[in-house]
C-alpha cells in the first residue's frame, strides 16, 4: 500500500518569516510565562519548515497553554478540556495535508485528556503534540496535575499530594510512540530545532516542554533551567553523536549493566570510546526509555530528539486503504453499489 | 410483475422465530424475510434479541425473537403473530403472548423434555396450559428430523443442531408457499467458502420443507397476495443501514467527503459497520477510543471539511453532549446519530424507546439550541439521514437525528431512488467577494456561518469553544455581544424552518375535531391506528413530526384547528410537553408506553377511544 510520502506537502520550503504566522492578537498570559517563549519558538519553527500558514492547523484543549491558537496566524482551533488530541485526529483524517500542531497542558493531556493521548500515540497519527508541562494548573489557579511530585503542596493539596505523577516519557512509550523529544522554555535553540524534527517526524510527535509557571509553580524546573549549572544537569541529545555534556563537556554516558552511568572522561578507566553514541533511530526503545526517565540528579536530564523512529502514520493507511478498497471494488456511487447487491424490480 | 399468486386468504402474515439466542433464529427469520420480499411482497421485520450474546442455554433470558411481517399495505412488524415457531420451552413460554388466538404454534417437541421444562422455570409436565396457550399447536420432532437428515455425513452433535433452524425456515417456507430456491441461494452466497456446511444447511432446510409437505393436513396455509408498489428497483434495507446509504448520498451531492468518528454502541453499531464496509465508496469511518473522541473526531473533520458524523445511543449521546456544546459554538456542520434504546443509564440496551427527545433538544450546558430530526421507519432513514446532513450543511449547525432500536434494526422494501431524484447540497463557503474582509463569524441573511476549509489561502481564523465577538470574531467577554451572539445562534436554528416541509395531515373526514400526533419511528402504529380509528368510523385526523427543532411552520396552525391533540409516543411524555411549552394554547392528551417495546396499534386505538369517551 502506499505510504506516508504520498502525503509530502508540496509547499514546503517556501520562504516564509516568523511573522507570517503571527497575528494581530494581544498575547494574555503572565508576564514572565513561559509560554511566550514557546510560541516565539514555534512561529520560527514553522517559519523553518517553511509550511504556508493555510497548509498549517494548531489544535488545542483548555488551560493557559490551549490559548496558543488564538495567536497563530494559521487555521485553528480553541476545543475544549482534554479533547483537542480527538479533534486533531479527525482534522488530520480529513486533511492529510494539513501539518498539524496539538498545544496541550500536563493537565489537559495527561488528565482529562489522558485517553485521548495514549491513543493518538498508539495510532501514531501525524499530529505535532506539544505538551507544555509546567506541573501545575494554572488557568484554574494551582491545583496539583498530574506530573506534579508526590507530596506537593498546592491549593487543591494543602497537606501535599498522596499519589506519584505520570512521567510523560513514560507514558508515551508504554503507548508504543515513534518519537519523543524534550525542551525547555529557556533553551530556544533545542527547543526550535525538536519542533522542526516533531514536524519531519510522520507520525505522533510527543514535545515535552518544560514550561514554568511565575505565579502558581514558579521555578518548578530551577534544578535543571538554572543557567549555572544547566550544562551539568543536562544533556542534549542529537542522533548520531556522542553523549557528552557538563560544562568542560567532558562528560558522558555509558552503558551500566541494564543501566546508564555519567563517567568523567579520563578518570576511572573511561575514554571518549565508551561514551554512548545515540541512536534516535533505534527500533526498540530500551535506552530511549532510560534517557528519557534521567532527571537531573543522578543523571542529567535529556534534551532534544529522544526516539524518532518511522512507522506507518494511521491517517496515511487510511486514506490509502480507502484508495485501494475504492479502486478494487469500482463503484461509481451509491447507486452503482447498491444495485450490485440483491435487488428486485417492481414493474 | 407476474401475477404469481392467485389465492389469498388474507392481506398479511406475521412469522415469528423463537428461539435460544444461539439457535440462529435472527438468521431464520432474516433469510425469510428476504425471500419474501423477493417474490413481491412487502415486508416489515422486528429482531427482539437478548442483551446477553449468549444466555445459559434454554433459560428464559436467553430467548432470541425475530418476527417477520409480510403482505399487503403495512407498516408495522404487526401486533400478533400468525405463525409463532419455538425451539425450546423457554422461547414459547416467552412468546405466546405474541401469537394470535387463531394462530398456530410450531415446537421442536424433542426439546420439550422434563429438564427443557425445569430451565424455562416451567412447574408442570402440561406446559401449553401452564401459559394459557389455546392456539393450535404443531409438535414437529426438528432435532430427531435434522439428525435423521444429516445421518452418515459425520457430523457432531452440536454441529447438526446448528442446523436446527434450517429446519424451522423450510417449514415456514412450505406453509407459506416460498419457493426454496431463494433461500438456497441465500445459503449457498452465505456459505460460499464452507461447502460442507451449505450442503448440511440446505438438506436440512429441505427436510423442514418436506415435512410440511407431508403434514399437509393438519396445518391451514396462507398465501400473500403481490402489492402494489411504486415501479422501480427495490431492495431490502435495515434503518441502520438505510441511515448509512442517506449519508453516503448526501456525500455524493455535497462533494464534501464523509467522515465517521464513532464507538461501538448497541443498538447503533451496524450503522459504524455499514460505514466501515463503505471504503468502496471513499468514506472515512474511524472507530475511536470512546464516544468523547468519536464526536470529537467528527469535529476536526468538519472543521478541516468533511461531511462529519457520530453515531450513538442515549448513554453515548449524554457523553458527547460537552463536545456537542463545542459544535454549536464553533457553528460547525456535524450530524450525530441516535438510536434510541430503553433508558436511563445502560437501561435496556437492546430495547426500543423515544425516551432520548428532550435530551437531544435541552442536554447540553448554557443555551444551546441545534436541529432535532426523527427518522419514521426504516427506509425514511435514508431520507432523514439525507436530511440531517443538508441542514447541517447548509445551515453550519449540528443536527441530532433520533432512530430507534425498532427502526434502525427493523427492515423494509426501499426503492432504489433515481439519479438526480435528490438535491444537490450546497455547502456555505465564503463566497469570492467576501473574501477580503471576511470575518470568521460573519453570517449570511439566514444568519448562517461561512465554511472556510483550511488549506484555503486567505481565510485562516481560529473557532473555539469561548464566546466571540459578533463583528470580529474575536474571543468577547462582553455582556450586550454574548446576549446577541446567544439570540444569532437560535436565529440561525429557527431559519431552518424556512426549509423544511410543512406538517402535513392526514384526513378521512372533514371537520375531524381531533388529531392524532407522533414523532419519529411510531409512524407506522400511528398511521395503522388512524386507519383502524377511521374505518371504524371514529373522526380523527393523524400527523407525525420528523422535524422536531425548529418545528414546521405551520404546526402552530395545524394543531390550533383542533379541540384535542392526543400526542402517541414510546415515553412518558417529553414531545407533549416539549409542545405544550410551545403552543399553550392547545389542548394535549396523552397516550404513553416505556416497556422497551414498540406499541401495540390496538393499545394506540383503544388509548384514542378512552380519552375521546373520557372528554364527554
Amino acid at each position: 500500500m502506499e505510504q506516508n510520502n504520498l502525503f509530502t506537502n508540496n509547499n514546503a520550503g517556501q520562504d516564509l518569516q516568523p511573522k507570517d504566522f503571527k497575528n494581530d492578537n494581544i498575547v494574555r498570559w503572565c508576564p514572565g510565562c513561559g509560554d511566550h517563549a514557546i510560541l516565539s519558538i514555534l512561529h520560527k519553527a514553522m517559519a523553518q519548515l517553511g509550511i504556508p500558514p493555510e497548509m498549517t492547523a494548531v489544535i488545542s484543549g483548555i488551560g493557559c497553554s490551549s490559548r496558543l491558537p488564538y495567536y497563530m496566524a494559521s487555521y485553528a482551533f480553541h476545543t475544549i478540556h482534554g479533547r483537542g488530541g480527538a479533534v486533531a485526529t479527525g482534522v488530520k483524517v480529513a486533511n492529510p495535508k494539513l501539518t498539524v500542531w496539538q498545544v496541550a497542558g500536563d493537565g489537559d493531556c495527561l488528565a482529562i485528556g489522558g485517553n485521548h493521548f495514549i491513543h493518538e500515540v498508539r495510532r501514531n497519527i501525524d499530529v505535532n503534540l506539544l505538551l507544555l508541562n509546567n506541573r501545575i494548573y494554572g488557568l484554574t489557579k494551582g491545583q496539583f496535575s498530574p506530573t506534579s511530585a508526590r507530596g506537593f503542596i498546592s491549593k487543591s493539596s494543602p497537606y501535599g499530594t498522596t499519589e506519584d505523577p505520570f512521567v510523560p516519557a513514560e507514558l508515551a512509550f508504554g503507548a508504543r510512540g515513534t518519537f519523543f523529544a524534550r525542551g525547555i522554555d529557556v533553551e530556544l535553540k533545542i527547543s526550535q530545532e525538536i519542533m522542526v524534527a516533531a514536524a519531519r517526524h510522520k507520525g505522533c510527535s510527543v514535545v515535552e516542554m518544560l514550561q514554568n509557571c511565575m505565579i502558581f509553580n514558579n521555578g518548578i524546573h530551577s534544578y535543571v533551567t538554572d543557567r549555572a549549572t544547566r550544562a551539568d544537569r543536562t544533556i542534549h541529545l542529537v542522533h548520531g553523536e556522542k553523549m557528552i555534556f557538563g560544562n568542560e563537556r567532558n562528560r558522558g554516558l555509558v552503558q551500566d549493566g541494564f543501566g546508564l552511568k555519567a563517567v568523567t572522561i579520563g578518570e576511572d578507566g573511561y575514554t571518549l570510546d565508551d561514551v554512548l553514541v545515540h541512536d534516535a533511530h533505534c527500533e526498540s526503545n530500551f535506552l530511549h526509555q532510560q534517557l528519557a526517565m534521567m532527571d537531573g540528579h543522578d543523571l542529567p536530564l535529556a534534551l532534544g530528539v529522544i526516539r524518532d523512529v518511522q512507522a506507518s502514520s494511521y491517517e496515511a493507511d487510511v486514506d490509502a486503504q480507502v484508495r485501494y478498497i475504492k479502486r478494487k471494488h469500482g463503484f461509481k456511487n451509491l447507486r452503482d453499489m447498491v444495485l450490485a447487491g440483491d435487488t428486485w424490480e417492481v414493474k | 410483475m407476474s401475477q404469481r399468486i392467485d389465492v389469498k386468504f388474507r392481506q398479511s402474515i406475521v412469522v415469528r422465530f423463537s428461539g435460544d439466542s444461539g439457535d440462529g433464529m435472527q438468521l431464520a427469520g432474516n433469510i425469510f424475510s428476504t425471500v419474501s420480499a423477493e417474490v413481491g411482497d412487502r415486508i416489515s421485520t422486528f429482531p427482539d434479541y437478548p442483551a446477553e450474546v449468549r444466555a445459559p442455554q434454554g433459560t428464559l433470558s436467553g430467548v432470541s425473537g425475530f418476527q417477520v411481517h409480510i403482505g399487503h399495505g403495512l407498516h408495522t412488524p404487526g401486533d400478533e403473530c400468525d405463525v409463532l415457531v419455538s425451539m425450546n420451552p423457554a422461547a414459547l413460554k416467552q412468546n405466546v403472548k405474541f401469537l394470535s388466538r387463531r394462530g398456530v404454534a410450531i415446537v421442536d417437541i424433542d426439546a420439550f423434555k422434563k429438564s427443557d421444562l425445569v430451565k424455562a422455570e416451567f412447574t408442570t409436565d402440561d406446559p401449553y396450559t401452564e401459559i394459557g396457550l389455546k392456539s393450535q399447536v404443531v409438535e414437529v420432532p426438528m432435532t430427531t428430523m435434522v439428525k435423521a437428515a444429516l445421518e452418515g455425513l459425520g457430523m457432531d452433535h452440536k454441529a447438526q443442531m446448528k442446523c436446527r433452524n434450517m429446519f424451522a425456515l423450510g417449514l415456514v417456507c412450505w406453509l407459506f408457499n416460498m419457493p426454496l430456491k431463494n433461500a438456497v441461494s441465500f445459503l449457498e452466497h452465505k456459505f460460499a467458502s464452507k461447502p460442507a456446511v451449505l450442503d448440511a444447511n440446505v438438506r436440512v432446510l429441505r427436510g423442514g420443507y418436506d415435512y410440511g409437505h407431508n403434514i399437509h393436513a393438519s396445518v391451514s396455509t396462507y398465501r400473500i397476495e403481490t402489492q402494489d408498489m411504486r415501479p422501480g428497483i427495490y431492495c431490502d434495507v435495515t434503518g441502520n443501514r438505510a441511515t448509512a446509504w442517506g449519508l453516503i448520498l448526501a456525500s455524493e451531492k455535497s462533494h464534501r467527503p464523509l467522515f465517521l468518528g464513532s464507538y461501538p454502541i448497541t443498538p447503533a453499531t451496524d450503522i459504524l459497520h455499514e460505514l466501515a464496509k463503505r471504503r468502496d465508496l471513499g468514506v472515512k469511518a474511524c472507530q475511536m477510543e470512546d464516544e468523547i473522541s468519536g464526536i470529537c473526531s467528527a469535529i476536526g473533520a468538519a472543521f478541516a471539511g468533511d461531511l462529519a458524523v457520530t453515531t450513538t445511543s442515549g448513554p453515548g449521546l449524554a457523553l458527547k453532549s460537552e463536545a456537542l456544546g463545542l459544535a454549536v459554538m464553533a457553528e460547525l456542520p456535524l450530524v450525530v446519530i441516535d438510536v434510541q434504546r430503553g433508558g436511563p443509564s445502560t437501561g435496556m440496551p437492546t430495547k426500543t424507546e423515544q425516551t432520548d427527545l428532550l435530551q437531544a433538544l435541552y442536554g447540553r450546558s448554557g443555551e444551546c439550541p441545534l436541529v432535532v430530526m426523527a427518522a419514521l421507519s426504516p427506509t425514511d432513514c435514508f431520507r432523514s439521514a439525507f436530511e440531517a446532513a443538508r441542514i447541517a450543511i447548509e445551515h453550519m449547525t449540528p443536527v441530532v437525528l433520533l432512530t430507534d432500536a425498532f427502526i434502525a434494526n427493523g427492515s423494509s422494501a426501499w426503492r432504489i431512488p433515481d439519479e438526480g431524484e435528490y438535491p444537490e447540497i450546497k455547502p456555505n463557503y465564503v463566497p469570492e467577494e467576501l473574501k477580503a474582509t471576511w470575518k470568521p463569524y460573519q453570517r449570511n441573511d439566514e444568519m448562517t456561518r461561512y465554511w472556510a476549509i483550511p488549506g484555503t489561502p486567505g481565510l485562516c481564523h481560529c473557532v473555539g469553544g469561548l464566546e466571540k465577538d459578533y463583528e470580529t470574531g474575536i474571543i468577547s467577554n462582553r455582556p450586550e455581544n454574548h446576549e446577541r451572539m446567544v439570540k444569532a445562534r437560535a436565529l440561525k436554528v429557527a431559519n431552518v424552518a424556512r426549509h423544511i416541509p410543512e406538517l402535513a395531515v392526514k384526513s378521512e373526514d372533514e371537520g375531524a375535531e381531533i388529531l392524532l400526533l407522533g414523532w419519529g419511528g411510531t409512524y407506522g402504529h400511528n398511521y395503522t391506528a388512524w386507519e383502524r380509528l377511521s374505518k371504524e368510523g371514529v373522526k380523527i385526523d393523524f400527523a407525525q413530526l420528523k422535524y422536531i427543532n425548529p418545528l414546521p411552520l405551520n404546526t402552530g396552525d395545524v394543531l390550533s384547528r383542533y379541540k384535542t391533540v392526543i400526542v402517541s409516543e414510546l415515553n412518558s411524555g417529553q414531545l407533549a410537553t416539549y409542545l405544550q411549552s410551545q403552543f399553550p394554547q392547545v389542548h394535549f392528551e396523552r397516550i404513553n408506553k416505556v416497556q422497551g417495546q414498540p406499541f401495540f396499534v390496538q393499545e394506540i386505538v383503544d388509548g384514542v377511544k378512552q380519552i375521546i369517551k373520557g372528554g364527554e
